[in-house]
């Protein structure tokens, strides 16, 4: 069966993210100050898996073998 | 002596090194689609730049994921010569051929220009015709080059003298305003723990010849040459 899958892909804390600061600033300039901006990359994944634990189990075999780097980023994975 | 050029689907520095090692250095080279995978052994294999897989999820992310790469992983792992250039850079870091990763530049634009480089390291099999402190002038062109690696890694790179080439200014001071990309230590070439392997965003292959405006790349192809021709 299909199983929905929801990963977002996120820069560690304390890790700088020059597309969010980029975008902040344009924001700045359309008169809303935001005090925190921070970008996140999410896919929708459908899984052919047998169970929500399968599920997750492949989702985070798929961030540690391509959609993260440990280097930069964290994840989170949400079953849908 | 046989040098490698390996070529992506995206691959567009691959003729220009190809040229340089050829035709400026005189070293046989073969042109290795990826997906024909190596044929027979290398002395040095080189990673062009280019926009492999159109930098699609992190630049080098997928094409370190190609099976060719497990070739270039055990190539580096017998003590062969990996080079990756600017987008070869960011897949070799993404293969784990050097700690960190090379990531979106600070101020999140496409950087195309000259730069001026402090050489780090004059004992690497890839900067041994160099001299100590030399400052050498190359061009950039990235806009994910900025170097980051753990907490105190990059330090620890310096240390160890596994750093080639930091970006410098004209005089070899390596301040934040020479560092175009917001590298970490103002960090540029990084090598592995043997030495044998170099991962840089500049573009050695582009300043190899005087007409181009610089030949102070040539000296890195010189380098590997030389150590190749020890080793035979």
């Amino acid at each position: 069966m299909t199983i929905n899958v929801k990963i977002t892909i996120s820069l560690k804390d304390g890790m700088l993210d020059p597309e969010a600061r980029a975008i902040q600033h344009a924001l700045s300039n359309l008169g809303y100050a935001t005090e925190t901006l921070s970008t996140a990359r999410v896919f929708n994944v459908g899984l052919d898996a047998d169970s929500a634990e399968t599920a997750e189990r492949m989702a985070t075999e798929m961030c540690n073998r391509l959609l993260a780097n440990p280097v930069i980023h964290s994840y989170e994975i949400e079953v849908i | 002596m046989r040098f490698a050029v390996l070529q992506f689907g995206g691959s567009n520095c691959d003729h220009d090194a190809q040229h340089v090692i050829r035709d400026v250095c005189g070293v046989d080279c073969d042109l290795v689609w990826y997906k024909e995978g190596f044929t027979r052994s290398y002395d040095a294999i080189v990673i062009p730049g280019g926009f492999s897989y159109g930098d699609y999820l992190r630049a080098g992310a997928i094409a370190t994921r190609t099976p060719v790469m497990q070739d270039v992983r055990q190539h580096a792992a017998a003590g062969g010569l990996v080079l990756g250039i600017c987008n070869g850079a960011q897949i070799g870091a993404e293969s784990g051929l050097v700690p960190g990763v090379f990531t979106t530049n600070e101020y999140p634009k496409f950087i195309c220009e000259w730069v001026h480089l402090k050489v780090e390291n004059t004992t690497s099999p890839f900067t041994s015709r160099y001299t100590e402190g030399e400052v050498i002038r190359i061009p950039i062109a990235h806009k994910e080059g900025r170097y980051v690696a753990g907490e105190g890694v990059a330090q620890q790179l310096l240390d160890e003298g596994r750093v080639a080439f930091r970006f410098c200014d004209e005089l070899g001071n390596c301040t934040p305003e020479s560092n175009p990309n917001g590298s970490a230590l103002n960090i540029t070439g990084v090598l592995s723990e043997d030495q044998n392997v170099l991962l840089m965003m500049p573009h050695p292959e582009r300043a190899a010849e005087s007409i181009l405006g610089s030949d102070d790349g040539k000296k890195l192809f010189d380098s590997m040459i030389e150590y190749c021709e020890r080793r035979e």
